[in-house]
C-alpha cells in the first residue's frame, strides 16, 4: 500500500535521512522504532507532506506522493497523527473532531463517523465542549486519533502516541490501534520510543539509526534479536 | 467604526502573527471605491448606501488577497522584520498610487445613504450616527457567526494556532489566509465609507490617523482577540470623545500614542489576550 524508497531529507545543512526505504502492507500493523534523533518523526513528516523530501520516491496505492502538499495527501485518506498530539487547544473537542472532517461534505457521513470516534473513544463525548487545551495528555491524544479518523482514512500514521502518558492509559491506547486496525481495516504506521508495546501489537517493524533502516524483520523475530533487545528493550 | 478597522489588524495577526500596517491605506481604498461607486447611483437611499458598501467591501477584498498573494507570500518563511518592512512598502505604494490617481486635494463624498434627523425624546440623533451604529454592529455580529459558528471560521482558528497541524486536516492553509485577508480587507472598506460618510472630505492619507488609532484599539484589547478588539475599539472611542470635549481637545490624535505606550508597558497582551512567548 505503502511504499517508501530511498528517502532522503535535509532540514538545511542538517541531513536528517539519508535513503530510508521501507513499505507496509495493507491491513498491517507496521512499526518505525529508533532513539532520539533518529529521523523516525522526519520520515512521517515527509510522507504526510510536511517536509519535501529532497531525493526518493513515496509510493502510496501505487502512485508518487513525494514532494504533495499536506492537503493533498489527506484528501487520498493518508493522515498523520503527529507527535506531540497537536490538538487544537483554542477549539472545543467537538470543533478538533469537525476539522478532521474538513474535506467530508457529506452530512451523515460525518454524523456516523462522529459516532464511531465516541464509541472507540467514549471519554471523548463526554469532554465534547470543552476546550482541547483543558484536555489531560492522553485525552488529548485521544482526540488526535479521533480527529484523524473523523476523516475516514485508510492509511493511518501515528507518531509516539505514548509520550508523556501514564502507563495504564498508554496500555488503553495501544488496545485501541489494534482496534482501529482489526475491525476498521486501517493500515497503520506506528513510530514509537516504547519500542516493547509497539513490537508486540505490529506486525512487521523496522528499526531506524541516525537516518539509516539498520534492521527490519517481522516484529516477533525483531523482539528476540540481541542487538535490538539492548538496545531498545532494556536487555 | 474602528471597531471595524481594529478587526482587520486583528484577524490578520491572528493567522499570520504579523502587523498588516498596509491596512489603513486597505480603508483609504474602500473610501474611494466608495466615492466612484456613489456618485454611479443615481440618489440616497438605503439600498443605494448597502451596494456602495457592498461594492467597495469586495473592490477591497479582492485588493487584500492580492497583496497577500504578491507581497506577504512570498515572504512566508521569512523574518518578521522582512515583512513588516513589506508591509509598510505595501502601504507607502497604496498611498501614493492613491495620490497619483485621486490626487492629493481632499474630496467630498457623496451621501450614500438618506439624512434624517430623529429625536428620540430629549435626544436628537442624525441618521448618519444611527447609520453607523448599526452597520458596526451588524457586521461585528456577522463576523461573530462567521468566526465562531462557521466551519470556514473554525478553520481560520485552527490555521491560527497551528498551520502544519491545521494541514495535516486536509485544510489548505493558503486559502485560509487568503480568505482571512479578504475578510479584514472588506471589514476596512466597510470602515472606509462610514468613516466617508460620518466626515465627508475623502484623500489618499486619510487612512493614516484612523488606521493608527484601531491598531492601538487592537493592542489594547489584546492583539489576535475578536472581542478585545471591539472593546479596545469602544474604550478608545469613548476615551477621544471625552478629550475632544474637554480643556485637552488639541490632545485627541495624541491619545493613542499615549494609550499605545501605556499599555505596552503595563499589559503588552493587552486587556482580553493572553500573554504567550513568541512561537519560532
Ligand atoms: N525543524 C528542524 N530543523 C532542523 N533540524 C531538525 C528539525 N527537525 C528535526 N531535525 C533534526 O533531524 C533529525 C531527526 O529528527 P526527528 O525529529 O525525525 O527524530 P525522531 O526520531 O523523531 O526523534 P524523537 O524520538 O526525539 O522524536 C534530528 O537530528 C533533529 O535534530
Ligand atoms: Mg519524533
Amino acid at each position: 500500500m505503502l511504499e517508501v524508497k530511498n528517502l532522503h531529507v535535509s532540514y538545511g545543512a542538517i541531513k536528517a535521512l539519508h535513503g530510508v526505504s521501507l513499505s507496509v502492507k495493507a491491513g498491517s500493523i507496521v512499526t518505525l522504532i529508533g532513539s532520539n534523533g533518529a529521523g523516525k518523526s522526519t520520515t512521517l513528516r515527509a510522507i504526510s507532506g510536511l517536509v519535501k523530501p529532497r531525493a526518493g520516491e513515496i509510493l502510496y496505492e501505487g502512485q508518487n506522493i513525494a514532494g504533495l502538499p499536506a492537503h493533498q495527501i489527506v484528501a487520498r485518506e493518508l493522515l498523520h497523527v503527529p507527535e506531540g498530539r497537536m490538538v487544537f487547544a483554542n477549539l472545543t473537542v467537538q470543533e478538533n473532531l469537525m476539522m478532521g472532517a474538513y474535506l467530508q461534505h457529506d452530512k451523515n457521513i460525518i454524523a456516523a463517523e462522529l459516532e464511531l470516534v465516541f464509541k472507540t473513544f467514549p471519554r471523548l463525548k463526554e469532554r465534547e465542549k470543552q476546550a482541547a487545551g483543558t484536555l489531560s495528555g492522553g485525552e488529548q491524544q485521544m482526540l488526535a486519533i479521533g480527529r484523524a479518523l473523523m476523516s475516514k482514512p485508510k492509511f493511518l500514521m501515528m507518531d509516539e502516541p505514548s509520550l508523556g502518558i501514564a502507563p495504564l492509559l498508554v496500555k488503553t491506547i495501544f488496545e485501541k490501534i489494534v482496534e482501529i486496525n482489526r475491525t476498521h481495516g486501517i493500515t497503520i504506521l506506528l513510530v514509537e520510543q516504547n519500542a516493547n508495546l509497539a513490537l508486540e501489537i505490529s506486525h512487521y517493524g523496522y528499526v531506524l539509526e541516525t537516518g539509516k533502516i539498520i534492521l527490519q524483520n517481522e516484529s516477533a523475530v525483531l523482539r528476540q534479536d540481541p542487538k535490538v533487545r539492548s538496545a531498545y528493550l532494556g536487555g | 467604526m474602528y471597531a471595524l478597522i481594529a478587526l482587520g489588524y486583528t484577524l490578520v495577526y491572528g493567522v499570520l502573527r504579523f502587523i498588516n500596517f498596509a491596512h489603513s491605506d486597505v480603508f483609504m481604498v474602500g473610501a474611494f471605491i466608495g466615492f466612484y461607486a456613489g456618485r454611479g447611483v443615481s440618489s440616497a437611499s438605503t439600498t443605494s448606501g448597502i451596494i456602495v458598501m457592498l461594492v467597495a467591501m469586495l473592490g477591497c477584498a479582492a485588493l487584500g488577497i492580492i497583496i497577500e498573494l504578491l507581497a506577504y507570500r512570498p515572504l512566508r518563511n521569512r523574518s518578521k522584520l522582512t515583512v513588516l518592512i513589506t508591509a509598510i512598502g505595501v502601504s507607502l505604494l497604496l498611498e501614493n498610487v492613491g495620490q497619483m490617481i485621486f490626487g492629493a486635494t481632499p474630496q467630498p463624498f457623496p451621501e450614500v445613504f438618506p439624512a434624517r434627523k430623529f429625536e428620540i425624546g430629549q435626544l436628537v440623533v442624525s441618521s448618519k450616527d444611527l447609520v453607523v451604529l448599526i452597520v458596526t454592529l451588524g457586521l461585528l455580529g456577522a463576523l461573530r457567526f462567521l468566526v465562531m459558528k462557521t466551519k470556514i471560521g473554525t478553520a481560520m482558528r485552527a490555521v491560527s494556532f497551528n498551520p502544519q497541524a491545521a494541514s495535516l486536516m486536509g485544510i489548505n492553509v493558503n486559502h485560509v489566509i487568503s480568505f482571512t485577508f479578504g475578510l479584514g480587507s472588506a471589514f476596512a472598506a466597510a470602515a472606509g465609507i462610514l468613516w466617508a460618510y460620518k466626515f465627508p472630505k475623502i484623500d489618499p492619507l486619510m487612512g493614516i490617523t484612523p488606521g493608527l488609532t484601531a491598531f492601538v484599539a487592537a493592542v489594547l484589547g489584546g492583539i489576535g482577540n475578536i472581542p478585545g478588539a471591539a472593546l479596545g475599539a469602544l474604550l478608545i472611542g469613548v476615551i477621544e470623545t471625552f478629550v475632544r470635549g474637554s480643556r485637552w481637545s488639541t490632545w485627541t490624535e495624541a491619545i493613542a500614542f499615549v494609550l499605545l505606550i501605556l499599555i505596552l508597558l503595563f499589559r503588552p497582551a493587552g486587556l482580553l489576550g493572553k500573554l504567550q512567548p513568541e512561537k519560532v
